[in-house]
């Protein structure tokens, strides 16, 4: 079978090779790079412009930045024909294409953030290691440890006041770099789509912009989905006083400063949100106006048969809802998980009307595509290119941080600067 | 610093530019500002007269059987559209596997298994479009490859490189035709190439062979000489999407403004 | 003291290095920029000779089926079917027939089917495209169980011709 037929539907004229060949792990590479776009952006709200309230959440945002960078190209490996051929894109770059940049950038900003998490936690490895270089008869466990954190300070162990002042410094700088190779990693996401001429509704320059701002969105409600349940485990934890990490703050101290950096970052989330649909209404509102040619068969696919995927699911119960529930006064965490969720949803929802909706009309213009994800797998094709390898890919960043955070502790208290 | 740390990192300096500098050229200016016109002796160009196609078919078959695209696989390098506009203004087009097995019923294809019959007294116009590649003067699929796996030959033929080609699909989206597809076998990115292999034989393409009524013909429009670079120069042909800058090399007679 | 701050720097530059050092050996040689510039002549040039020589010519055409079956070519070429290549219903003749001693010659698949022949003779009356002008019969109505070639000779397809 060719590639695509399982999931494409064709109705009325189609083009005889025409298929839905980007199905939802391409709906989830742009959501994945916007997670982790989002979550860098907002850790540098902190270090950058120095919003205090943000502390917190910062250095959580960094590490779940960094676990989510991982996770980022898997999608695009996943989508691969080829996938160990995916390395051609930094042998042989062609720059003229947009997933050229891939390799390059996405590279810069994993460097930019690896090396902001290593000033961060510089103290934190030189902490573990001096004692274990020390130590004369090391277990093969504490080699191991040894060999680990030794290799993370990268033979640095001068953790004096001056130099702590030199690491804060640096990070500044590059929290400061990694905003806009953040939002140049993703934008270029956009421009992947909004350069491909031969798509009418993926054509337009507001793309990338589009794409930085949902970005933003999902980003920003992830560290807060995943900071509310990191603090509600710790006050779980703090309740039945299993203290198994040094943590000297009680429940209730935890519930005051989670609701405050809660509904602190709530504020920036509804200032991207409202960015981000002005910017797609516009962009809707244009393509009305003006009318060109595509304009007939786009407005039957985003009034008609797409109609519930863009106005109620996304723009409704995505964009609208948890804009109600953030809005109103007095904010819970339960109310704030639910519109957090509700964001993501939405944000997701956007990605898929835009890489699935973009494929949902024929290039005649004369007839439609109509995808129907593989739920239950069958074949290697349907695992890698439906639902299971959708949420596989989903989940991944939270088993991802669960090990780095025992690298780069998230809560650790002491330590942080 | 002081002298010897200057020293350590101008020897650290030092070591790292003599790395191989071959492996830094990623691209030579001086072969970027090469001749991009270029004095090629040959550009290859087609002419499809839609006049004389009469839906047969028999070029599909030819094409696929001539460059090994499974029989049964539901896509073609080149296929042939038929476009039905009746009296009432009702316009249909179909092209059921490519026109593969021609078209031997007057029942349209809607797809999902629907059929449209259209009675002979309601028809206004009628014809079929054969369609292959345009082997563009600015190829979009080729601008978008991230890996430079395929690539304008300097005729003018865009290949794919399947050795290369990592299968992102990038370059299906990019083209506004729709003649790429992944090749069920290799997995990578396949088109229309004018039989290649047998063009720079001297040979005439699979479907321009296989075609009874002379609807396709391949030629050199670098050569004055050549019979359909002297149609294409002297009479009125038309170009497929024009609007996209892309410069398509296959020309149409008779096309029509319901040409999709 | 050693400023540490650049030590990140080191491990990055390091790596490129690696990558660049992979590179040299992992692209082929004749892999650059060709004719048409960097943006559409990226490439690697020994694929366009793999593209020549690769491929097999399968469809040799009909000067090729005359050098045995002159009589034969000769013969349709008094007939409509002139127009027709051989191979369109005898298949692609492929080198490898060629290859054979006569013996042991792999069979052509004659294609005879009824549907072959409705290609150009299922009637459509498209006035504005040349199937219109071709003899053509409603399947559905013109003897729909059986083959053509029951009675059509399809080398000589004149009614004067019928079995």
């Amino acid at each position: 079978m060719v590639h695509g037929e399982l999931w494409t539907v064709k109705e009325l004229f189609v083009y005889p090779n025409e298929y839905i060949y980007w199905s939802v792990q391409i709906v989830m590479y742009p959501f994945m790079t916007g997670l982790v776009a989002g979550a860098f952006v907002l850790s540098s709200l902190y270090h950058v412009f120095g919003i205090k309230e943000l502390k917190d959440i910062a250095r959580f945002a960094l590490v779940f930045s960094f676990a989510l960078l991982f996770v980022a190209p898997v999608p695009i490996i996943l989508h691969l024909q080829h996938p160990f051929r995916g390395i051609n894109n930094l042998m042989t770059p062609h720059f003229t294409s947009a997933i050229a940049a891939f390799g390059i950038v996405f590279s810069t900003y994993g460097a930019i953030v690896a090396s902001e998490l290593w000033f961060l936690y510089r103290r934190h490895f030189v902490n573990i290691a001096q004692p274990l270089k020390e130590k004369q008869d090391k277990t093969l466990a504490e080699w191991f440890k040894f060999f680990i954190f030794c290799s993370l300070t990268l033979g640095v162990y001068d953790v004096s006041e001056e130099s702590l002042k030199k690491d804060e410094k640096a990070i500044r700088i590059l929290a400061g770099l990694g905003i806009p190779v953040a939002c140049f990693l993703h934008g270029y996401a956009g421009f992947i789509f909004g350069s491909v001429k031969a798509n009418a509704l993926w054509m337009t320059p507001l793309m990338p912009v589009i794409f930085i701002m949902s970005a933003i969105v999902s980003g920003i409600a992830l560290c807060m989905l995943t900071y509310i349940l990191t603090m509600e485990i710790r006050k779980f934890l703090a309740k039945r006083k299993k203290t198994v990490q040094p943590m000297h703050q009680t429940s209730e101290e935890l519930q005051s400063a989670e609701i405050t950096v809660i509904r602190m970052t709530a504020k920036y989330l509804l200032l991207f949100l409202v960015f981000a649909i002005s910017l797609e209404l516009l962009d809707l509102v244009f393509r009305g106006y003006t009318a060109t040619k595509s304009w007939d068969v786009l407005r039957s696919v985003i009034y008609g048969k797409d109609f519930t995927s863009i106005f109620i699911l996304q723009y409704t119960i995505g964009n609208l809802i948890p804009f109600i529930l953030f809005l109103l006064p007095n904010l819970t965490i339960r109310r704030a998980v639910l519109a957090v969720l509700l964001v993501m949803f939405g944000v997701f929802m956007m990605r898929w009307n835009v890489v699935i909706g973009g494929q949902a009309f024929s290039l005649s213009f004369a007839g439609y595509m109509h995808y129907h994800l593989p739920i239950i797998p069958h074949d290697w094709e349907t695992v890698k290119e439906g639902l299971v390898g959708a949420a596989g890919v989903f989940v991944m960043p939270f088993v991802l941080f669960w090990v780095i955070a025992k690298i780069f502790p998230v809560f650790d208290v002491k330590e942080s600067h | 610093m002081n002298r010897r740390d200057f020293l350590k990192n101008a020897a650290k300096g030092i070591a790292g530019i003599s790395i191989p500098l071959a492996a830094i050229e990623f691209i030579n200016p001086r072969e970027l500002l090469a001749k991009k016109d270029g004095d090629a002796k040959v550009r290859w160009a087609f002419l499809v007269d839609t006049y004389k196609c009469v839906g047969c078919g028999l070029c599909v078959k030819a094409c696929k059987q001539e460059n090994e695209i499974p029989y049964d696989a539901n896509v073609t390098r080149t296929w042939v559209e038929r476009y039905v506009i009746t009296k009432d203004g009702k316009r249909f087009a179909d092209t059921p596997k490519g026109a593969r097995d021609g078209f031997i019923t007057s029942k349209i294809e809607l797809g999902k298994d629907k059929f449209q019959e259209i009675k002979d007294e309601e028809i206004e116009k009628a014809f079929f479009v054969p369609k292959l590649c345009n082997q563009c003067e600015n190829p979009p699929c080729v601008q978008v490859c991230p890996v430079g796996a395929t690539y304008q030959a300097p005729d003018g033929i865009v290949l794919v490189d399947r050795t290369w080609c990592i299968g992102c699909g990038y370059c299906i989206m990019g083209c506004p035709y729709g003649v790429r597809f992944f090749h069920p076998k290799y997995h990578t990115a396949e088109k229309c190439n004018f039989c290649y292999h047998r063009i720079t034989k001297g040979l005439k393409t699979a479907c321009v062979q296989a075609c009874p009524f002379g609807a396709r013909q391949i030629g050199n429009i670098k050569d004055p000489n050549d019979p359909i670079t002297k149609i294409i120069l002297t009479e009125r042909v038309g170009i497929l999407k024009e609007e996209f800058g892309t410069k398509p090399q296959v020309f149409y007679i008779g096309l029509d403004r319901e040409v999709k | 003291m050693k400023n540490h701050v650049f030590r990140p720097l080191f491990v990055v530059i390091g790596l490129v290095v690696i990558v660049l050092i992979i590179r040299v050996f992992y692209v082929p040689k004749d892999f650059g920029v060709h004719e048409r510039g960097y943006m559409y002549g990226w490439y690697r040039e020994g694929n366009i000779e793999e593209w020549k020589t690769q491929v097999k010519v399968k469809y040799q055409g009909k000067e090729y089926c005359s050098g045995c079956h002159a009589d034969k070519v000769q013969a349709i070429d008094k007939t409509p079917h002139a127009i027709i290549q051989c191979e369109n219903c005898h298949g692609p003749a492929n080198d490898a027939i060629a290859d054979h001693p006569s013996e042991q010659r792999p069979k052509l698949i004659i294609d005879k089917t009824r549907a072959h022949c409705l290609r150009c003779h299922a009637k459509l009356h498209y006035p504005s495209s040349g199937r219109a002008q071709i003899r053509g019969i409603d399947p559905d109505k013109h003897n729909p169980d059986i083959e053509c070639v029951m009675c059509h000779n399809p080398h000589k397809p004149s009614l004067e011709g019928l079995k």
